[in-house]
C-alpha cells in the first residue's frame, strides 16, 4: 500500500514519511471530534431544556474520534496501521477511564468532608449527641489502639515468618507457609473478622465484643502482608555481606540481627507502614468485632469500642434527624481515613526512598 | 543460599542460634497454626447452622441450604460482573503504563494507579451511593429503553441506582489496582529481544504486543483474573452499602430486586443476630472462605508453575 502511494507521489516528498499521518493529524482528529459532539450535546440538551452533560460529550467525542481515526488511517496508511492507531486509542482511554472514579471520589470527599473537617470533630465524642455537632474522638482513639495492638502482634511474628523463609526455610514447611502467607493475603476481610468472633466467644462466652479482638482479627490480614515485604527485602541483602560476616566469625543469629537486618531495615519500615495503612481502613470485621459504640473507651480489653471506618459506616447506616448532620460527619470521617492513609503511603515511600541501603560499590 | 554447605565442618550451635531459629520456625509455623486455626474455629460455630430450622434461627426461611443459596448466586454474579469490567480495563491501563506512556511517567501513572487500593472500601461505599449511583443512572434509563431485549437489561430500573450492576462496577475499581499491578509486573518481564524482533521485522506497535508480549504474559493475565475474582468475591462494606439487595435469584442487571452476597450480607445482618442466627452467618461465613481459598490456591498455582512471577501481594 505504501509503495503504490510512493510511486504515484515520487519526486520531493520523503521516502520515509510518505503514507504516513503527520503526527499532529491524531490530536486534530481527536480535538475536533470532541468539541463536535461537545456543541451537538449542548445544542440537543438546550433543545430537551435537559441539563448539559459533559462526561456524555466526551465520550461520545472519544468514540467519534476512534472510528476517525481508523477510517483516515485505513484510507492513508492500510489497515495495520489502522489498527494500530485504534489500540493506541483504546489502551488510552482505558487509562483515563480508571482515573475517573479516582479523581471523582477524591473531589468529593474532599468537598463533602471539609463540611465538618473542624476542632470539635476531633475533640467531641459521640456521647448525648444528636442532631448537628459532636465528633469523632472516640472512634480515632479506637483507631489508633486498635490498630497499634494489630501492629505489636503482626510484625514480630511477620518479620521472623520472613526471616525463617529467607535465611532458615528449607523443605516441606517453608513451601507450606510461602504458599499459605500467599493464600492468607487473599482472605475476605470479613472472615478475619468472624474468625477472632468465634475465638472469643468460645472463650469468653458468646456475643463479647472487645478492642482486642477487633487486633486480632487484622493481625490476621496484616501478617501476611508484613511476611511477604520483609521478605522480598530480605532477599536483596546482598549474600557477599553474610559470607563476609560468617568469615569473620561472627554466629548466625547475631549476622541476622547486626548485618541482615540494619541493613534491610528502610524496606521492611515501609512494608510495615503500608500493611498498616492496608488494614487501618478495614471496615467489616470491627463491625464485627468490636462492635459500636458512642462513648470514649480507652481499655481495649472491655468493653465495645469504635473505630473511624465503622463510624463512617454508622453515621451513614443510622442517620438521625436531620440527616445532613449525620451524612457530613460520616464524610469529615472518610476525609480523615483517606487522608491519614495518604499520609502513611506518602511516608513509607520517603523512607523507602531516603533509608534505602546503597547497594553497589 | 546463606548456608556455607561443608560435609565435615560444622559451625558450632550456640545457645542464641539455637533459641533464634527456634523462634523463626515457630512464627513460621504460626502461619500454618493460624490458618487452620480459622478453620477449624469457623467449621466449630459452622455446625449447630447446618441442621438448623426456622424454629431455631428465624432469618432462616426453610432450612440452612435454601438460605444460602441465593447468596452464593448474588456472590458469584456480582464478582463476574466486576471481573469482565475489571479484566480488558487492567489489561489496557498496564499495557499503556508499560509499552505506551512515556518511559519518566510510567513510574508515576503506576503509582497513581496504586493510590485506588489505598482507598478504604468504606469511602467506596459512601462515593458508590452519593455520586456513582445518581450518575449512572440515567445509562440505567437509555439501557433498558434502548436493550430492553436482552434479558440482562430487562425489567423495571431501580429508582435509585443501587443495583447489582452499580455494586459490580464499585467492584470493579477496587478490583483493579491488584490486577494492573501484576498485568503490568509480566508485561515488564517479556524478553526485550522478542520485542525488538517483532519491531525489527516490521510488526506495528500492537502487532508487536499481540505476538510478543500477550502469549507471554498469559499464564501471569490469567492468574491476575483469578485473584481479582478473589478479591471482588470477598469485598464486604462496599456492596453492603452500595446495593440494596432484596435477595432471591435475579440475573436482570437494572431492577431494584438484587440478590445480596454472603459477605454484604454477614456485615448488615451480624450486629443485630443472636443465638443460632450468628452460627447461620458464620456458617456462610465458612463457605465464603472455602471458596475464596480455593480460588487464591488456583491463582498462586498459575503463578508457580511460571516461577518468574513474584506476583504483587
Amino acid at each position: 500500500m505504501a509503495s503504490t502511494a510512493m510511486t504515484r507521489s515520487a519526486g520531493a516528498q520523503n521516502a520515509l514519511t510518505t503514507g504516513r499521518l503527520r503526527a499532529w493529524v491524531p490530536w486534530a482528529i481527536l480535538g475536533g471530534s470532541i468539541a463536535l459532539m461537545i456543541a451537538i450535546v449542548a445544542l440537543g440538551s438546550a433543545a430537551a431544556d435537559g441539563d448539559f452533560n459533559i462526561a456524555l460529550a466526551v465520550f461520545l467525542g472519544v468514540v467519534l474520534y476512534a472510528i476517525l481515526i481508523f477510517t483516515v488511517s485505513v484510507l492513508v496508511e492500510g489497515v495495520r496501521q489502522a489498527k494500530d492507531r485504534l489500540v493506541t486509542a483504546l489502551v488510552a482511554t482505558a487509562f483515563v477511564v480508571a482515573l475517573l472514579p479516582l479523581i471523582s471520589l477524591t473531589w468529593t470527599v474532599v468537598v463533602n468532608g471539609s463540611q465538618r473537617f473542624d476542632l470539635e470533630f476531633f475533640t467531641w465524642s459521640m456521647r448525648n449527641v444528636t442532631g448537628f455537632g459532636g465528633g469523632a474522638i472516640h472512634a480515632i482513639i479506637g483507631t489508633l489502639e486498635i490498630t497499634a495492638i494489630a501492629t505489636i502482634i503482626s510484625v514480630p511474628i511477620g518479620l521472623m515468618t520472613s526471616i525463617y523463609l529467607v535465611e532458615y526455610g528449607r523443605g516441606p514447611l517453608a513451601r507450606t507457609v510461602t504458599f499459605l502467607v500467599d493464600v492468607m493475603t487473599g482472605i475476605p476481610s470479613i472472615v478475619a473478622g468472624l474468625f477472632a468472633y468465634a475465638l472469643f466467644s468460645l472463650i469468653l462466652g458468646p456475643g463479647t465484643r472487645s478492642g482486642i479482638s477487633a487486633a486480632i482479627a487484622l493481625s490476621v490480614l496484616m501478617i501476611p502482608v508484613v511476611v511477604r515485604s520483609s521478605e522480598e527485602m530480605l532477599r536483596v541483602v546482598p549474600n557477599e555481606l553474610r559470607e563476609a560476616s560468617y568469615a569473620l566469625g561472627v554466629p548466625k543469629w547475631r549476622t541476622i540481627v547486626k548485618v541482615v537486618l540494619p541493613t534491610s531495615i528502610a524496606g521492611i519500615t515501609t512494608g510495615v507502614m503500608l500493611s498498616i495503612a492496608r488494614v487501618i481502613g478495614e471496615t467489616a470485621p470491627l463491625l464485627i468485632t468490636a462492635g459500636f459504640t458512642a462513648s470514649v473507651n480507652t481499655n481495649p480489653f472491655d468493653e465495645r469500642m469504635l473505630s473511624l471506618p465503622v463510624f463512617v459506616y454508622t453515621q451513614y447506616s443510622q442517620q438521625g434527624n436531620p440527616p445532613e448532620a449525620y451524612l457530613d460527619r460520616a464524610w469529615a470521617g472518610a476525609l480523615t481515613l483517606i487522608l491519614i492513609v495518604m499520609l502513611l503511603n506518602l511516608v513509607a515511600r520517603a523512607v523507602a526512598r531516603f533509608f534505602a541501603p546503597r547497594t553497589g560499590r | 543460599m546463606s548456608v556455607a554447605s561443608s560435609a565435615r565442618i560444622r559451625a558450632k550451635q550456640r545457645p542464641g542460634d539455637r533459641i533464634f531459629s527456634t523462634t523463626a520456625v515457630v512464627a513460621g509455623g504460626l502461619i500454618v497454626a493460624t490458618l487452620g486455626a480459622v478453620a477449624l474455629f469457623l467449621i466449630i460455630q459452622s455446625l449447630p447452622a447446618l441442621p438448623a430450622t426456622r424454629d431455631e434461627a428465624s432469618i432462616l426461611r426453610t432450612n440452612f441450604w435454601e438460605y444460602v443459596g441465593p447468596l452464593i448466586f448474588g456472590t458469584v454474579w456480582a464478582a463476574l460482573l466486576a471481573l469482565v469490567m475489571a479484566l480488558p480495563l487492567s489489561l489496557g491501563i498496564a499495557l499503556f503504563i508499560t509499552h505506551y506512556a512515556p518511559r519518566r511517567l510510567a513510574a508515576v501513572l503506576g503509582y497513581i494507579v496504586d493510590l485506588l487500593a489505598a482507598v478504604p472500601s468504606v469511602v467506596f461505599g459512601l462515593w458508590g451511593i452519593g455520586v456513582l449511583a445518581p450518575a449512572v443512572q440515567p445509562l440505567y434509563q437509555w439501557l433498558n429503553a434502548n436493550l430492553g431485549w436482552i434479558p440482562l437489561f430487562a425489567g423495571e430500573v431501580s429508582g435509585t441506582g443501587r443495583t447489582i450492576l452499580t455494586a459490580a462496577i464499585v467492584l470493579a475499581v477496587m478490583i483493579l489496582p491488584i490486577m494492573t499491578a501484576i498485568n503490568r509486573e509480566i508485561f515488564l518481564q517479556t524478553p526485550t529481544l522478542h520485542e525488538e524482533a517483532a519491531l525489527a521485522l516490521g510488526a506495528t506497535r500492537w502487532e508487536m504486543i499481540r505476538m510478543a508480549v500477550l502469549p507471554f504474559g498469559a499464564p501471569g493475565i490469567l492468574s491476575a483474573g483469578v485473584l481479582g475474582l478473589g478479591r471482588a468475591l470477598g469485598e464486604t462494606m462496599a456492596v453492603a452499602m452500595v446495593l440494596s439487595a432484596t435477595g432471591g435469584i435475579s440475573f436482570r442487571l437494572l431492577t431494584s430486586e438484587n440478590p445480596s452476597t454472603i459477605a454484604a450480607n454477614i456485615a448488615l445482618s451480624f450486629p443485630e443476630a443472636f443465638a443460632t442466627n450468628i452460627n447461620v452467618l458464620i456458617a456462610t461465613g465458612l463457605i465464603l472462605f472455602i471458596v475464596t481459598f480455593a480460588v487464591n490456591a488456583i491463582a498462586r498455582w498459575i503463578i508457580g508453575r511460571r516461577k518468574e512471577f513474584s506476583g504483587a501481594n
